[in-house]
């Protein structure tokens, strides 16, 4: 296991979300699901049988039923039976299985996709449940004041102050304005939203992701069909060029909350230093977090970070983390970048951490 | 006190509530407005042709939306069943009780239904039965609507008429 | 590109109705502590952890890989979980052999488990749904009808089923881990308990289990461990949709594709003959029978022949779950995972009273859902 194990290139060869909304009433999983999937294929012309392994992110928690994965897979149609694989994780993390397979080379391409609807319930009760069971989950801790505890953590370091988490939230919401897909977009001053209330101090109305509903899907491709794909919409192939992802521990009292070292060796395992970043999406569902992964990925001043607007901009848990890295690939695409680093997260205070490496061709 | 200082805690009891609300999605949201009108409402699929009920928005092979409605009779078929006598928490219903996989006439593919006015011990597979409604002023969007299906007393179905939906 | 793996070391629990002398983090350790002696290796010797279990309902701990990190040992490394129903320890399993045969890593600690005094299962699994009806009771509620429709159509005699009863408790008493330990067992004692789900009586049943189950695979450069390795032949997922117009929920065509990818990686022709032992996921009796068709084992309809001619018994020409199988330790979301895991001790030689002798050849399988998910792998004691 060295960064200079020799990697297969996949691309991210087509990437699709439905529109991030604060609550889809009308759809239920299935077919909020399935134009996504047909828009994913429909990108590169083609269809479920032209992908040879299937796997998807969500959690049953979201919607309060077990098995919430099984009817889901209603959207792809997988007749006859089909390889496929489920993670309980952000999609990020089923795409990082689907390339593992790619690696084997057995395989060529695969379709990812992740669904949540994080409106249904009351999601601070909900991820109280991702905690210990036994000593903490049932004081019900909920991730906005443990995200507090870290942001405060963060100024009393004197990293950050609640001028640069209104700096954050302000950029992200001023970068969505062209993002069609995001949830929340508008350009406000942060020295405006510096005048909202807080919601748990340190940490303002602004500083906090919103509820979204949220379905996403990507193609990855290996060999000749990473290329011809591509070129079926006069694009050049987006390789995966490294992925890793890193776990910390659990106990919030035995991690220094202002610093993410899960993040940084995902990111030197993934090998984010080879070369300069455009672009970085990442995925800190809270304004504060966005600094401490940022220090974490080593980026520099000449990157732009989240140009999408990042989970501040719209938050589906279980796929947001999947549409960093659909994001990222895109803004190679499209040139607005030659190298992108896309980051997801789970669990609280960013205590997992998964870091991808994306490069155009010259 | 002094007797079980000594020993170990086991157990500490953390009740958990969370309240969800429930899409049910445009093609279920026909099939429960159907309910509130004593009807079976399915949808077709336009690649195979196979009619679903209740559908899901979605033929499960060919992955596709099913868009063209279809209203199915109030009868159909006893594919196979099990009769439930093992207590569960949330029963609402008295044990032992039938639990059918009903197959409406007209549909391809059956559902799990209530039994009922049979005694557990008279149930066959292909036996016909009909739906019995609740009455007309409570009728809901829902399956409560449905109060259970019953034997119609027709002659059993041929076993080679419904065995592929086994 | 993709690089041997074996399973270096096993590990499990003893599985119980309710392990109230330990939390989950040490169920899971429990299991994972001794897959590390298995292997003699320690903690630091492992690159990257792979969890299964099934609905995160089941214990009222949702994505539990995140609690359990410190007590796996993955801080600092990558961590996984799968969750692919009933078959997730069989998925669980085949995710980090993945991770092996990728040269991602070259040590993968893979762990599954099911605490079901935790919380309620057959709760969790009967859920209400809004506008439905509240019908279900639990798996056996679930698969009693398809049990009754696979009598129907291969006119299997009732006494079939009672005899994979008694057969895997008989099994389960060589088996010190094994949940039920029914010394006397009899083809009586399970026509006289009750009727739960007719046609399915409480003996037919598995029973409700707490326990964990893990194994350490390694590449073909980082083998270590107490016994020869077991060398992953060939293993495979399959998936079809829940519910579709004229699904074979008997012998569902996802099992058969599952099963006809792992024997053509394997090389296997002959399952019956080719195999010296299985273990399959047989929760409720009558499914060895419907395995043993949807497996190749035997013709279409023959399956309870086979059962009845002794062929699957311990003794017999291919025996199935000499471990007891699921009929005897059911922590759901690692029976799929001791299937394959028994099955490696079976050709490591290290199954003490339920080793098959001279096992060379093994299948594993796990399926979930409603028989819609299938996971399944072979291992055999030469490389492949």
């Amino acid at each position: 296991m060295s960064p200079a194990r020799t990697i297969r290139p996949v691309s991210v060869a087509s990437f699709a979300q439905a529109r991030n909304v604060r609550r889809d009433d009308e759809h239920n999983e299935v077919e909020m699901l399935m134009p996504v999937v047909a828009e994913v294929f429909g990108n590169i012309s083609i269809t479920k049988d032209d992908v040879d392994f299937i796997c998807s992110g969500s959690t049953d928690y979201l919607i309060g039923g077990p098995f919430s994965f099984v009817m889901a897979l209603d959207a792809v149609g997988v007749w006859p039976p089909r390889s496929e694989s489920h993670v309980e994780m952000d999609g990020a993390w089923a795409l990082y299985e689907a390339w593992t397979l790619l690696q084997e080379g057995e395989i060529d391409a695969a379709l990812v996709y992740a669904f949540g609807r994080s409106s249904l319930g009351d999601l601070n009760e909900i991820l109280a449940l991702q905690l210990d069971p036994y000593y903490e989950a049932p004081l019900w801790p909920d991730p906005t004041s443990l995200a507090a505890l870290q942001a405060q953590a963060l100024i009393d370091a004197g990293k950050a102050t609640e001028a640069d988490f209104a700096a954050i939230a302000s950029r992200s919401r001023k970068s969505a304005l062209e993002n069609p897909n995001a949830q929340v977009a508008i350009d406000i001053a942060p020295e405006v939203l510096l005048e909202d209330p807080y919601v748990v101090t340190p940490l303002r109305r602004h500083a906090l992701p919103p509820i979204t509903d949220a379905v996403a899907a990507v193609v990855l491709a290996a060999g000749d069909k990473a290329i011809e794909w591509a070129g079926r919409r006069g694009r050049k192939p987006v390789w995966i060029t490294g992925m890793d992802h890193r776990m910390e521990t659990h106990s919030l009292g035995a991690r220094d909350l202002t610093v993410s070292p899960s993040t940084a060796k995902a990111a030197e395992m993934a090998g984010v230093g080879g070369g300069p970043v455009d672009v970085a999406e990442i995925h800190a569902p809270f304004a504060s977090q966005e600094v401490i992964v940022a220090e974490a990925l080593g980026l520099g001043g000449d990157t732009t970070i989240n140009p999408s607007g990042g989970p501040l901009a719209a938050n589906g848990v279980m796929s947001a983390g999947l549409i960093r890295i659909g994001e990222a690939a895109e803004a190679i695409a499209t040139g607005r970048a030659r190298r992108a680093v896309a980051h997801a997260t789970s669990g609280p205070c960013l205590q997992q951490n998964l870091v991808c490496v994306l490069e155009g061709e010259a | 006190m002094t007797e079980t200082a000594h020993e170990p805690v086991t157990t500490l009891a953390t009740p958990i509530r969370l309240d969800f609300d429930f899409t049910p999605g445009v093609a279920q949201s026909r099939f429960l407005k159907g309910l509130a009108k004593a009807t079976f409402m399915g949808q077709r699929c336009s690649v195979c042709g196979k009619v679903y009920v209740p559908s899901r928005g979605s033929c499960p092979t060919d992955g596709v939306p099913t868009t063209d409605d279809v209203e199915l009779p109030n009868t159909g078929v006893v594919t196979t069943y099990c009769v439930v006598n093992v207590p569960f928490a949330g029963q609402s219903i008295e044990i032992p009780y039938i639990c059918a996989q009903i197959l409406l006439d007209g549909a391809n593919i059956s559902f799990m239904g209530l039994l009922q006015e049979i005694p557990t011990d008279q149930i066959r597979m292909g036996m016909r039965v009909e739906a019995v409604w609740v009455d007309e002023a409570e009728l809901t969007p829902s399956l409560s609507s449905v109060r259970y299906f019953r034997p119609t007393g027709e002659p059993d179905a041929e076993y080679d008429t419904y065995k592929e939906y086994l | 590109m993709s690089e041997r793996c074996a399973v270096i070391g096993v590990g499990q629990t003893h599985h119980k109705a309710k392990r109230d002398d330990i939390s989950i983090a040490g169920l899971v350790r429990e299991a994972a502590k001794a897959a590390l002696e298995d292997a003699e290796l320690t903690w630091a010797d492992i690159d990257a952890v792979v969890i299964g279990k099934a609905p995160d309902m089941f214990e009222g701990n949702m994505m539990p890989e995140i609690y359990l990190a410190p007590a796996l040992g993955a801080v600092g490394k990558p961590m996984i979980r799968v969750h692919t129903a009933g078959s997730v320890g069989g998925s669980t399993s085949i995710v980090a052999a993945h991770l092996i045969r990728s040269g991602a890593h070259k040590r993968v600690l893979t762990v599954a488990y099911e605490k079901q005094s935790d919380s309620d299962a057959m709760w969790a699994l009967s859920v209400p749904q809004p506008f439905a009806a509240p019908l279900l009771a639990g798996a056996g509620g679930y698969f009693a009808p398809h049990i009754r429709a696979y009598m129907r159509r291969s006119g299997a005699p009732d006494h079939i089923g009672r005899m994979v009863a008694v057969k895997d408790r008989q099994n389960a008493m060589r088996n010190p881990y094994a949940h039920l330990h029914l010394a006397d067992i009899s083809m009586e004692m399970v026509e006289e308990s009750m009727m739960l789900w007719d046609p399915l009586r409480y003996l037919e049943a598995c029973p409700s289990s707490d326990g964990a189950a893990a194994m350490v695979l390694a590449a073909e450069d980082s083998i270590s461990g107490r016994y020869p390795p077991a060398w992953v032949h060939g293993m495979a997922m399959r998936s079809e949709p829940t519910m579709f117009a004229g699904r074979d929920q008997v012998n569902p065509q996802a099992g058969r594709d599952c099963a006809a990818d792992v024997y053509a990686q394997a090389g296997v022709t002959d399952p019956r003959k080719d195999f010296d032992v299985a273990e399959v996921y047989v929760p409720f009796s009558w499914y060895e029978p419907m395995w043993l068709e949807n497996l190749g084992f035997c013709d279409l309809g023959d399956g309870w022949k086979l059962t009845e001619s002794g062929a699957t018994a311990f003794d017999g020409d291919i025996p199935w779950n000499t471990s007891g199988g699921v009929l005897s330790s059911n922590p759901i979301g690692a029976s799929g995972m001791l299937r394959f895991l028994e099955v490696a001790m079976q050709v490591r030689g290290q199954a003490g009273e339920h080793q098959v002798d001279g096992a060379r050849l093994a299948l594993g399988q796990a399926y979930g859902g409603g028989s819609q998910f299938f996971s399944m792998w072979v291992v055999g004691s030469e490389k492949p």
